[in-house]
């Protein structure tokens, strides 16, 4: 005997409901999956496509950064120049371009090292203890007494203006945090079994620290890091923007504002170089932000 | 209590005094001339001025005794003279404060105002729209360069559409107070100048808002955060079982707990608003600490240096204090431990 055809039609609607409802939950997952992801992917093609403008400047404008034409000066935005001329005539774009080179390798070059210096002092402070942590964790809370940038200047003041002088004055007062990071980081980790494992098994103080500890931690340094890109780029732009950073006629774009800072009807000239930093740092910040959340347990729970 | 607070002041004295000696041997150690930077070409080829000037400043001495000298007269509130303004560094340091305190603490009371609610709602309305628009203006104002911020202000709001006035404390219409206190927003009502008064609060708006920007968003994101943290204790969750309302989980079981980080940060924040006013002030021709401490590092002014570093110093570890005794209020647990 056939079953009713009613059966058939509820089986019927219950499959087409449950379909409906399994396409709807996945619809739901993809719209809160692309809220979530949404800023730090964004992010990440900014950045991408800084660093692609950065290596390929040459390709992409058919202007040299530092060509002068004075009969052009303070050209308005228009198809020869999309971005104007400054001053001296320069093209604003093709400035802008080149400067993403000085900011991007001035951000990885300070952070990197910087990171680095600072990872190293607070992993062997938390990883020795006794003496050693004393001293070191005293030095690293003795520089966060300076403000960042009331010393880089003063140190780059000192030195000497040039890009590179900047570099080392941002080193002075950049590793600091890191050290307290990872101190943190590796107190939390030697205590666990792992650590004792590798100690029972015979594994030398330094492998036991760098190839087995650090590893585990990494997470919130590398999200400490990608945040702290912007912020280095930010920092060295202020300073090139008092004057403290490239030597003229570099192109970069803190003094580039500070270039075209009093030129407030030819907007052009400083309002461009600082949307590059602007976006630069919204890159770096919506990634980390983006890692942060993504690494933190709490916020992973739902 | 008064122990700990004693004993924090101790360490905080032995930091500051080693913040000054490092300060020192940067600004004796590097290859920078200040007799070059300050004398000029013509006077610094003749050997014979240089040889007065170097006397006269005390630089011709051993580096120690330089440095004893400097710690003789810090015994008695004296930090040496400046060479660019040839006066007493701290009466330069009194003079430019209260400008910078004025600027900082407006700007910290609307990052405040602002910060906090947003990063409230954030945390309540997780994942929503209103959680992205703040990260997104957070984030934004994070990451916004001061000097440019305050060049679009002045050009939209000063240059273009005229609504508020131009760089500086008053307008130059305006006769500053007699001083009594220093600081321009005490001083005017004072002397009866309710016109000075509101042109200096006028004058106030641009740059608080520019330096509020990036401490708005800090707050914001950590007050999202520590909410969130809050929410997911099982406090919480007794306070829903009860059946409590919404509203008043979330302002009297999860914001109070919320506060302590932000307590934290909000005190490093306005150490940071109190000395990182260099770029806002120098832009906005604001007569403060930061714009004091600019000049004075590019002539390499290393008296006036080490006096802001010391001022600084101080600043931050004041903070911190506060800080953590506040920490101590708001928690009971801590002074128990």
């Amino acid at each position: 005997m056939t079953p009713p055809a009613s059966e058939f039609a509820m089986t019927d609607v219950a499959a087409t409901a449950l379909a409906a409802s399994t396409t709807g939950a996945a619809a739901g997952r993809r719209k809160r999956w692309l809220r979530r992801y949404l800023l730090p992917a964004l992010g990440g093609g900014v950045i991408i496509a800084w660093a692609l403008a950065a290596l390929l400047a040459p390709f992409l404008s058919p202007y040299a950064p530092d060509t002068v034409n004075v009969a052009g000066r303070l050209a308005e935005p228009d198809f020869a120049h999309w971005l104007g001329t400054d001053e001296l005539g320069r093209d604003v774009l093709t400035r802008i371009i080149y400067g993403a080179r000085t900011s991007l390798a001035v951000g990885f070059t300070v952070v990197l090292i910087g990171g680095a210096a600072g990872t190293l002092v607070g992993a062997v402070a938390a990883f020795t203890r006794g003496w050693t942590e004393e001293i070191l964790m005293r030095a690293t809370d003795l520089m966060f007494c300076f403000p960042p940038i009331i010393l880089a200047m003063a140190i780059a003041a000192a030195l000497g203006i040039g890009t590179r002088n900047t570099v080392i004055a941002m080193l002075v007062v950049w590793w600091p945090k890191f050290a307290r990071l990872a101190r943190s980081l590796v107190l939390g980790q030697r205590s666990l079994e792992y650590v004792a494992a590798a100690r029972t098994i015979g594994f030398s103080p330094t492998h036991i620290l760098f190839r087995q500890i650090l590893p585990n931690a990494v997470g919130p340094l590398v999200v400490l890091i990608t945040l702290d890109l912007g912020n280095a780029i930010l920092v060295f732009a202020g300073l090139s923007f008092l004057g403290l950073g490239v030597i003229p006629p570099t192109p970069e774009w803190g003094s580039m504002v500070s270039e075209g800072r009093e030129l407030v009807s030819q907007w052009w000239v400083a309002t461009f170089p600082g949307l590059a930093i602007l976006t630069v740092v919204i890159g770096f910040n919506f990634v980390g932000d983006g890692l942060r959340d993504w690494l933190d347990p709490h916020a992973r729970r739902r | 209590m008064l122990r700990y607070i004693a004993s924090r002041l101790l360490i905080a004295a032995a930091m500051v005094l080693l913040a000054t000696l490092i300060i020192f041997l940067i600004a004796n150690t590097v290859p920078g001339d200040p007799v070059l930077t300050q004398l000029g070409d013509v006077a610094a080829n003749n050997p014979a001025i240089v040889e007065a000037y170097r006397h006269k400043w005390g630089l011709d001495l051993p580096m120690w005794d330089r440095y004893w000298i400097f710690l003789q007269g810090l015994t008695h509130g004296d930090l040496g003279l400046s060479i660019s303004s040839q006066r007493p560094v701290i009466e330069d340091i009194a003079q430019y404060a209260p400008a910078t305190i004025e600027l900082s603490t407006v700007a910290f009371l609307l990052s405040l105002l602002l910060g906090l609610p947003l990063g409230v709602l954030a945390a309540m309305k997780r994942d929503s729209w209103i959680d992205h628009v703040a990260r997104f203006i957070s984030l934004t104002g994070v990451s916004a360069p001061t000097f440019w911020l305050a060049f679009i202000m002045l050009a939209v709001f000063y240059g273009w559409l005229g609504w508020a006035p131009g760089p500086g404390q008053i307008g130059s219409d305006q006769f500053p107070p007699p001083e009594v206190t220093g600081f321009m927003l005490i001083d005017a009502p004072l002397a009866g100048q309710w016109d000075t008064f509101w042109d200096a609060i006028a004058h106030l708006v641009l740059p608080s808002i520019v330096l509020a920007s990036s401490t708005m968003g800090l707050i914001t994101r950590t007050t999202r955060a520590a909410m969130l943290e809050a929410l997911s204790q099982d406090y919480i969750r007794v306070a829903r079982a009860k059946g409590l309302l919404r509203r008043v989980i979330m302002l009297h079981h999860a914001l109070p707990n919320a506060l302590l980080p932000v307590v934290t940060l909000g005190g490093l924040a306005y150490a940071q608003l109190l000395t990182g006013t260099v770029l806002t002030e120098t832009i906005f021709s604001w007569p403060g600490l930061g714009r004091y401490t600019f000049q004075s590092a590019v002539i390499l002014d290393f008296p006036a240096i080490m006096g802001i570093t010391l001022v600084v110093a101080i600043v931050y570890v004041i903070v911190n204090l506060v800080v953590d005794v506040s920490y101590a209020m708001l928690d009971p647990r801590v002074m128990r431990r």
